[in-house]
């Protein structure tokens, strides 16, 4: 991948970039956009075939998997989705979720504003604890957050599956980062004022905060809605499974026998909707979102 | 007097945090300490595990695991190099693919790249399930791949029940080795009771997929890192790698890879963190076979406790599994340090270090002095 510029003798190359507007520029750009191109089809035609599938009868699904059109096309699958417990799963994730998503960004907000702003013996102490969390690997939790689900008598219950993720050091984190990056001064005005410190934070820090807890809402939407091992060992009542729990018994034969591709294609689907629609609408805070939880990294 | 001090917030403060604490201590700080009480005790899974029917059998679970020849050993091995596959080949595999897509969208006069990015980024905002359906369908034997793969006239392979390894397969497509008749000085040697044919096989084909899922789906996560950090690299810097000839590939490679050293940096430490906790995709596309091959620690350790009623050793698994990956990833950013900004702390700690003697010296100095007048 060598500049065409660089055989040419002349030092000012700029220029000869200008006016090297020849075929060789022209092929580069043919070829960026071809990559390009090919990426796109690559990310996006998934999608497509997965939205096709779902109008399609299963042996037309399994025998013509890249083609476009249904053949015939039924709402079949989306009929057997709806029969299925798939309504509960969804209401059961719209309720986790809700109750998650206000509670993380309200109590994070509050031990993090805690951790920046206000001074008490132990905050260093406790920050540090905040960051030894941190670093503890999710996935080895399952097991221990069972046994204490289960010493503490929830499990299988609503609150079981809601108050062990309702707090998370990372989300803590990031609010404790916001909170350093905003001006004291404010603050001291409404302390002077007279008003309490719940006050002042409640009335005050938080309205100023509210970039941060956009992204912090998003992260926690995205993470309640997607999370499966807390759900797999929080409950094992079918009446409690959310969405991701549920449709991923699918495949262990949740439908009955044999593959029904258009109905799990269907169930995939719309449990992704909600979170495209969360996407497009807030697509400005997901980015900063994805770089905050870096920050933790 | 100190409660009316307003610098101190005490009540506030604690109040404040009192919820977190809860909540981390409860589900979090506490479980681990009863998680390892249980990973050294016999508990079966009835009852409370803090009761007197359970005993305490020492390293038991850990030995078997690790020491003593079995089912349980050979488990864990199986499941370690499915894992280290994993991760050699998501790893950079994920970070080189995210890279290029930051590249390819990052150019001020792209035409739709606000399209091209939420393309690349959206899979990495979709739940995993979700996902891993999509491509139990695309991966079908008569599938989306296996049809693309025919138009090259290429015969797919029937990806989630195939259970060869890739190496294996190379070695045998080139005439190394039959796979199977495996040559005797590859099966007969065995370390951890796993031969040097096991260990060696390379990802499974179905292992393989999911690798080719997970690659896909994280890499606009750090994409979207990638290119916050290539929005801050200094236009100078390149105008003057321009002014001085460089080609563009040239210029890549000097200017723009150092630059983002960091970010490469984290996006391979939470890689590692990430690849070896994979669990997901298992539990719903795989549950660890065909023939074991898409075993990972976390799915073992889960499948031990919660489907085999062998608490212990899933608690056992677990902690072994934490120690692994905070091994790994100290072992990790120590290799990747910049060496630079390590010269630069150990300067700091010496000047540090001599500013305290300093004070102390002088410290001595005036105590010395009060003592004698």
């Amino acid at each position: 991948m060598s500049a065409p510029t660089k055989d040419d003798g002349t030092p000012v190359t700029p220029v000869v970039n200008a006016v090297g507007e020849n075929k060789t520029s022209r092929t580069k750009k043919f070829w960026f956009y071809g990559v390009l191109l090919f990426f796109a089809i690559l990310y996006v035609y998934p999608f497509v075939i997965q939205l096709v599938s779902s109008f399609k009868t299963n042996p037309d699904a399994t025998n013509n998997a890249l083609s476009l059109l249904p053949e015939p096309v039924t709402i079949n699958a989306w009929e057997v989705l709806f029969s299925s417990d798939y309504p509960t799963w969804f209401t059961n994730s719209i309720i986790v979720t809700l109750f998650v998503t206000v509670g993380r960004v309200f109590f994070c907000a509050l031990a993090g504003y805690a951790l920046a702003r206000l001074k008490f013996r132990g905050r260093a102490a406790l920050f540090t604890g905040l960051i030894a969390i941190l670093a503890v690997p999710g996935i080895v939790l399952l097991i221990p957050k069972f046994l204490m689900l289960n010493y503490v008598g929830i499990y299988n219950t609503y609150p079981a599956l809601i108050v062990p993720i309702m707090i998370d050091a990372a989300g803590i984190f990031i609010m404790k980062q916001f909170f350093e990056s905003i001006p004291e001064s404010v603050e001291e005005a409404a302390r002077i004022d007279g008003a309490s410190t719940f006050r002042t934070f409640w009335s005050v820090v938080l309205p100023m905060a509210k970039p941060a807890l956009i992204t912090l809402t998003i992260l926690s939407f995205q993470g309640s809605w997607n999370e499966l091992g807390h759900f797999i060992i929080a409950t094992n009542d079918p009446n409690l499974y959310t969405l991701t729990r549920g449709v991923a018994g699918f495949t262990t034969g949740g439908l009955g026998a044999g593959n029904q591709y258009p109905v799990a294609m269907a169930a995939a689907l719309l449990m992704t909707i909600p979170t495209a629609i969360v996407f497009i609408v807030f697509q400005r805070y997901f980015t900063q979102g994805a770089n905050a939880g870096a920050e933790k990294g | 007097m100190k409660s009316r001090d307003p610098q101190r917030q005490e009540g506030a403060g604690w109040l404040f945090v009192t919820p977190a604490i809860i909540v981390l201590g409860l589900f979090l700080i506490a479980p681990i300490g009863m998680a390892l009480w249980v990973s050294l005790s016999d508990w079966t899974g009835r009852g409370s595990p803090i009761s007197t029917d359970v005993n305490f059998v020492g390293t038991e679970n850990y030995s078997a695991l690790l020491a003593e020849p079995g089912l349980a050993r050979q488990d864990l091995m199986i499941s370690f190099r499915n894992t280290f596959y994993y991760v050699v080949g998501v790893v950079p595999l994920q970070t080189v693919l995210a890279l290029s897509l930051a590249v390819l969208v990052n150019g001020r006069f792209l035409r739709g790249r606000t399209f091209f990015r939420t393309a690349f980024y959206f899979p990495s905002v979709v739940s995993s399930v979700a996902i891993s359906l999509l491509f139990l369908f695309l991966f079908a034997g008569s599938g989306a791949i296996n049809n693309v793969l025919a138009w090259f006239g290429v015969n797919g392979p029937n990806w989630f029940q195939d259970s060869r390894g890739l190496i294996h397969i190379f070695g045998d497509s080139i005439g190394i080795w039959s796979i199977s008749d495996p040559p005797s000085w590859l099966t007969d040697p065995s370390v951890m009771g796993m031969s040097f044919w096991q260990w060696s096989a390379g990802p499974s084909v179905a292992l393989s997929a999911i690798m080719m899922q997970v690659i896909w789906t994280t890499a606009g996560t750090f994409m979207l890192m990638f290119l916050a950090a290539l929005q801050d690299l200094p236009l100078d810097v390149e105008e003057a790698a321009i002014v001085d000839g460089a080609s563009k590939w040239q210029r890549f490679m000097n200017v723009t890879v150092p630059h983002l050293r960091p970010t490469i940096l984290l996006v391979v430490t939470l890689g590692f963190i990430g690849t070896w906790q994979v669990f997901d995709q298992m539990y719903v596309m795989t549950q660890g076979g065909p023939a074991k091959t898409t075993l990972t620690p976390a799915y073992l350790s889960y499948q031990a406790a919660f489907t085999n009623g062998n608490w212990g050793q899933g608690a056992a698994i677990a902690f072994i599994l934490f120690a692994l990956i905070f091994i790994l990833t100290t072992v990790q950013r120590w290799l990747m340090r910049d060496k630079y900004e390590w010269a630069q702390k150990k300067a700091d700690r010496r000047l540090r270090r001599q500013q305290r003697r300093q004070h102390r010296e002088t410290v001595n100095e005036l105590q010395r002095k009060a003592q004698s007048s």
